[in-house]
């Protein structure tokens, strides 16, 4: 069956304000169907007031292996927080 | 979806959506609002977008001269952090159904505005300091009341940005209390940039709400939490104790606690030098975007490269595709 029909990803927004959040995936044989399915596999206790569904073969991911190259020049840049710098206490709370 | 309505329909979507922000429910771009809402909308957070990409000018200006390797770096690091919340801020408009390239042409002809602060220039390096700890912090105490603003993506954009904006102020704080305990001359720089961003950071809160073109509306519909004269009181309740860590001294004669009303009391703003900025004779307006046009011609050369790659792809998609099909007609 996954032969025909393709896989979507699907997002849900548990509550007005907050951002999609990936639940899971399934197959449909187009977007409308993967709506409809989503509706009936991930949101069967009101978990959501919102579903998006995307192609699983439109994302585009990153890759673990490569961190190294992609975030790595994070770790050694500390200046970046708020934490970095230190203040007297009395303006800490800044 | 439908786009035409009798009145009948229109007034009964107005109350819903009325009904939903009074309920404290947060309004999604799919939604149904009104054409005011959304124009109002528009204006604001494309204003917020456009203050954060050229407020990266007066400070971008000191990278180059910052007084170590690490400040450099430290201020790298925070130009780079506002040009990314201009680009949250410019996605959030685009939620609303305006192009980013409207919204450059207006910011372009004068049309937008952007905050009034960024029209004064950064002197010296205790202005880098001044600009962290005041314009951020006065910026900090109106995003953070924006958290709460009714339209979700501008209130989850604001979330983001308050998070990577408290080391901003911060380290502002950090430059002003170091050089503040440096050499007599080192701590008159300091003293001398308070007393230059003082004023126009109290006038970053806007007219006050007596005077507040959009003031009303946008409170009844939640877009704005707080009034202008609330957030400012809370700015400059929070900014004295500040200044007296430090042992610099706030240049207004009139600031003094109020006991009954549990807050500081202060001298009126210079609005007729607000209006002068705001209007466009401000010290650095013209520089200001003038720079910005200048970097956007400069980068169309980039624009124009991504075009003909497009239109190269495309033309190969075809030519391949046609290929297809006539390999298919001889078998």
């Amino acid at each position: 069956m996954s032969d025909h029909m393709k896989l979507f990803e699907v997002f849900i927004r548990s509550r007005r304000g907050l951002d999609h959040k990936h639940v899971g995936s399934l197959h449909a044989e187009d977007a409308q169907q993967a709506l409809e399915y989503a509706r009936d596999v991930y949101t069967r206790r009101s978990e959501g007031v919102s579903i998006w569904v995307v192609n699983s073969s439109d994302i585009v991911a990153s890759q673990e292996g490569d961190c190294e190259s992609f975030y790595d020049p994070l770790d050694d840049k500390p200046y970046r927080h708020a934490t970095h710098y230190q203040l007297p206490e009395e303006v800490n709370n800044m | 979806m439908k786009t035409e309505f009798t009145q009948a329909e229109l007034e009964q979507l107005e109350a819903r959506f009325q009904a939903r922000i009074d309920a404290e429910e947060k309004i999604e771009p799919k939604d149904w609002m009104p054409a005011g809402y959304r124009k109002n909308l528009v204006r604001q957070i494309s204003q917020h977008a456009h203050s954060e990409v050229i407020g990266m000018q007066p400070e971008g200006n000191w990278i180059t001269r910052a007084p170590s390797l690490h400040r450099k770096c430290v201020l790298l690091a925070k130009v780079q952090d506002e040009g990314g919340h201009g680009l949250y801020l410019y996605s959030a408009t685009e939620t609303l159904g305006v192009s980013r390239e409207e919204l450059i042409e207006a910011l372009h002809e004068g049309v937008a505005k952007y905050a009034s602060i960024f029209n004064y220039p950064a002197l010296t390096w205790a202005d880098i300091g001044a600009i962290g700890w005041l314009v951020d912090g006065a910026a900090i105490v109106n995003q953070v009341s924006l958290q709460r603003t009714s339209y979700g993506p501008y209130a989850r954009g604001m979330v983001r940005i308050c998070k990577e904006e408290s080391f901003h102020q911060r380290q502002g704080y950090h430059i002003m209390m170091t050089l503040a305990r440096g050499t007599a001359e080192q701590k008159a720089m300091a003293q001398d940039a308070l007393d230059r961003f003082w004023w126009p950071s109290l006038m970053m809160f806007g007219p006050h709400d007596a005077e507040s073109a959009h003031s009303a509306q946008s409170m009844k519909w939640k877009i704005k939490r707080q009034t202008n004269d609330e957030l400012r009181q809370k700015y400059v309740d929070q900014s004295v104790r500040q200044a007296e860590v430090i042992g610099l001294t706030i240049p207004d004669p009139a600031l003094k606690w109020n006991e009954a009303r549990g807050h500081y009391d202060f001298g009126e703003i210079d609005w007729d030098e607000f209006n002068r900025v705001i209007n466009g004779n401000g010290m650095c307006n013209r520089q200001r975007v003038a720079h910005h046009i200048k970097a956007h011609e400069d980068g169309a050369w980039v624009r124009d490269a991504i075009a003909a790659y497009e239109s190269k792809k495309s033309r190969r998609a075809g030519a391949a595709a046609a290929q297809g099909e006539m390999s298919c007609q001889t078998i």
